[in-house]
């Protein structure tokens, strides 16, 4: 009856911790059949990985145990094997790719040896396997694959590593390739790139993928059937165009529902007059590189202004500068009408508390030593103007309810909370001192599909009760959409565009912007299935 | 205030902390040896000291554990015939006064100029770790012979010879980890917000590199007393009649293969005391650190 390659059942995997067992995946059952696509799609710590883990022997005994379940790959059962068993069917039978192949990458050995000596542990002669690495590099589409070979890990680019690891995966022809997150570390157009390489190279070698993800997106363009966990269980399973279209779960059907970039886009209305930020020719090199050239845009009072750009765009050092964390190079930012660039150390301190700033990761984001109340109300002691002191507690508590978590955790510290919840602390530190423009630096990235929704509601739900101005840096362009009113797109350290959402969206001038759109991710497999369509013509 | 749950941690810090100690046995005794120790350093001279120091020739090298004799004799005598516990427990006051003073000093200005060397301009950090590498390069025994020919072998002049000796450890160590945590996040978030230099080294930088340099002082202490000891031998350091454990270490130097336990009570005294601040200092780190804590409060409600 087990004619799947690889057959997965009722697996249940429990993790020891100091905290008590955590039962990390519960009664778990999936296949894959050759030459098709599987994913499992998840948010975080829903256990979407631990069943690769486990059919890798990735997992650490004790503390992790397998409890039950079976693994039947070609018929049988991998957990009943010997470890050298084991060996034998990893990387030969079936291969994985991790999100972040820097890591996964030996830094001291060339990219061409590292792939070589796969084959040639596996028994390839030193002198075949010489050439069928470059063959192998070819395939996966780096560029000069003799001069190539020769490079060290740190000489290439995050997509091109990635194709690295690819490379050295299907060196040995597996039955099976498991790519856990393989495009998350990615920016949009690399991702499209190494998602119709995988999708090319499935194809043509007829394997079996499994593709675990948290990308709706990811989903629709690559896999024919998904798998949806949450909390350690299978909570629906189909063909992943019939789970997009009727979700039965309540779970799926929210996170679908929360994928973003799916609204109305919003009509153009008119700017107000009253500019509150209005930057002109900001530029700023380190050293020879110049990370921002000559960057001109304004921001009005209560208006969202989004800036996207993929990695290196110099999106991130441009907010820097203007909160004069970095000293810029060239150029002028006028807030309110004075130059903050020209400020004495005394002016600088008074404007600090009117623009700040949420980071991308607010577990770094936050001091781990303080407390919540401490943390929030540390804005009071640097801003001693702002609240007499009796005033503290119930401040912070109204600022914890604003952000919507309970009174009560002021006394708390910042590990107990999940990513989303530490977010929202950030986002009311911001507030407690009152201000009217906020640079959100990548601040929902970080984040689940879900949770992500939840921060950018709350954002503008803010931004409507205090009329906040926000310059809001991302690099997912579907999430901008929902959220902004203007969009200018960086490249290279320069503005490529800028206009009204809408304009942007429906109309985009440039092609880089083209190219950006074209390659995010919609979440609705026909409309992905119809660009992949275009493309190829 | 608002619910049974805050009025439930409000017992007060010091409280807080006891119990956290009690919870971990190891530390509880170590903490309790070293207050044994702190006790014999401010008392033992005051009321043992005549003890300590009257010879009596006919108990020369007084094998230990004869419990016929005064009980200041049971870890035997020295090789002028004085107790050895008595002078252990007289030891440990200028033992305890120029380890500890030795350590506190380093730690404290080795701190304040890593602390600036990390965080102030280019200039001032390289002047600084420019001194610091003279000081290292610089045989640390040989500028105590210096400094001690120049000046009267007392407490506090070894304190100083043996401070300045040890402030590179300090200095590196407290540099190094500023460099990193200057670049954290929360950081950057306070300086967003406008706090003011002292207040971002004091109030988010100190926190986390304190643990650290707490850790290193710990096992500095023994090697202080050593280096002390090694002065004393060379006739530099504190000076018979006066005691200290490295003093005693070292004149029982030369009676080991007879009397071993001239220098082995005291060099137990010295194992005995940085065992302790290490557990101590371990404890602490844990206690201190909000994503640790729980390791401590947790086991009571497991017991």
């Amino acid at each position: 009856m087990t004619d799947h390659l690889l057959d997965v059942q009722s697996l249940s995997v429990e993790f020891h911790t100091a905290g008590g067992t955590v039962k990390a995946v519960q009664d778990v059952s999936w296949y894959l059949d050759r030459g098709e696509v599987l994913a499992i799609l998840g948010e975080s710590g829903s256990g979407k990985s631990v069943s690769a883990a486990a059919v890798m022997d990735l997992i650490d005994m004790p503390p992790g145990r397998i409890s039950s379940g079976r693994i039947l790959f070609e018929g049988r059962d991998l957990l009943q094997l010997s470890q050298a068993g084991r060996r034998a069917v990893n990387g030969r039978k079936i291969a994985m790719i991790f999100q972040d192949p820097l890591s996964h990458l030996n830094p001291v050995y060339t990219a061409g040896w590292q792939i070589e000596e796969t084959l040639v542990i596996h028994g390839t002669r030193r002198r075949e396997a010489r050439a069928q690495t470059l063959d192998l590099l070819q395939r996966v589409g780096i560029p000069d694959p003799a001069a190539s070979a020769a490079k060290y890990p740190h000489q290439f680019s995050g997509g091109q590593r990635q194709r690295l690891m690819i490379a050295m995966a299907l060196a040995l022809r597996p039955d099976i390739l498991i790519a856990d997150e393989p495009t998350t570390a990615l920016d949009v157009t690399v991702q499209a790139q190494i998602l119709s390489l995988l999708q090319d190279l499935q194809r043509e070698t007829g394997m079996g993928m499994l593709l675990i993800t948290h990308d709706l997106g990811v989903v629709a363009e690559i896999a024919a059937r998904v798998v949806v966990m949450n909390s350690g269980r299978i909570v629906e399973h189909g063909s992943a165009l019939d789970i997009y279209r009727n979700p039965s779960h309540p779970y799926t059907r929210d996170l679908i529902a929360a994928a973003p970039g799916k609204g109305d886009l919003p009509s153009n209305t008119d700017r107000r007059a009253d500019a509150l930020l209005d930057v002109q020719g900001l530029s700023k090199s380190f050293g020879q590189f110049e990370a921002v050239r000559n960057v001109t845009f304004d921001v009005m009072a209560g208006e969202c202004v989004a800036i996207v750009g993929e990695s290196g765009s110099g999106k991130s050092t441009l907010a820097k500068a203007i909160l004069r964390l970095d000293e810029p190079s060239a150029g002028k930012a006028f807030y309110k009408g004075r130059d903050l660039f020209s400020l004495s150390d005394k002016e600088l301190f008074n404007i600090r508390r009117q623009i700040q700033m949420v980071f991308q990761d607010p577990t770094q984001s936050l001091n781990p030593r303080m407390s919540i109340y401490e943390l929030i109300s540390e804005a009071w002691v640097i801003h001693k103007e702002i609240l007499p002191r009796a005033q503290w507690h119930e401040r912070v508590q109204q600022l914890l309810e604003q952000v919507g978590l309970s009174a009560d955790h002021a006394q708390r510290y910042p590990h107990q909370f999940s990513g989303g919840q530490r977010q929202r602390i950030a986002i009311a530190r911001a507030l407690a001192l009152e201000p009217e423009l906020i640079v959100c630096d990548e601040a929902v990235s970080a984040l689940d599909v879900q949770v992500q929704a939840q921060v950018i509601a709350l954002l503008s739900d803010l931004r409507k009760k205090l009329d906040l101005a926000y310059i809001f840096i991302a690099h997912d362009l579907p999430v901008v959409r929902d959220f902004a009113d203007r969009v200018i797109v960086m490249q290279g350290g320069s503005i490529v565009e800028q206009g009204s959402v809408r304009d942007i969206f429906e109309n985009p001038q440039q092609s880089y912007t083209q190219n950006l759109l074209a390659a995010s991710l919609d979440p609705d497999p026909e409309i992905q299935a119809a660009r992949r369509a275009a493309r190829s013509l | 205030m608002t619910d049974s749950q805050p009025v439930r941690e409000l017992p007060s810090k010091l409280v807080q902390l006891l119990r956290m100690l009690w919870r971990d046995k190891l530390a509880c005794i170590a903490a309790a040896f070293l207050l044994l120790v702190i006790c014999c350093a401010l008392f033992g001279p005051m009321m043992l000291e005549d003890l300590a120091t009257k010879q009596n020739l006919r108990g020369r090298n007084a094998p230990p554990f004869d419990f016929s004799k005064n009980w200041t004799f049971w870890l035997g005598g020295d090789a002028l015939g004085r107790p050895l516990l008595a002078r252990i427990i007289v030891a440990a006051g200028n033992t305890m006064m120029v380890a500890a003073g030795a350590v506190f000093c380093s730690l404290l200005i080795g701190t304040t100029l890593g602390m600036i060397a990390g965080y102030t301009s280019k200039l001032t950090s390289q002047i600084i770790l420019r001194l610091a590498d003279v000081i290292m390069s610089f045989p640390s025994l040989l500028l105590a012979v210096i400094v001690l020919y120049m000046l009267p072998a007392s407490v506090g002049n070894l304190v100083i010879v043996l401070a300045i000796t040890r402030i590179p450890v300090y200095l590196r160590t407290a540099r190094a980890e500023v460099l990193e945590i200057r670049e954290r996040m929360f950081v950057q978030a306070a300086r967003v917000m406008g706090a003011s230099t002292p207040r971002i080294i004091f109030r988010h930088i100190l926190p986390l590199v304190f643990p650290t340099l707490i850790t290193i002082a710990t096992l500095d202490f023994a090697f202080v007393m050593l280096a002390e000891s090694s002065l004393s031998f060379l006739g530099i350091g504190i000076q018979p009649p006066e005691i200290t454990w490295g003093l005693m270490v070292a004149q029982g130097r030369s009676y080991l293969t007879s009397a071993w336990w001239l220098s082995f009570w005291p060099g137990l005294a010295i194992i005995f005391t940085t065992l302790s601040l290490n557990l101590l200092s371990n404890w602490m780190r844990v206690a201190l650190d909000p994503q640790q804590r729980w390791r401590l409060e947790m086991s009571t409600q497991n017991d």
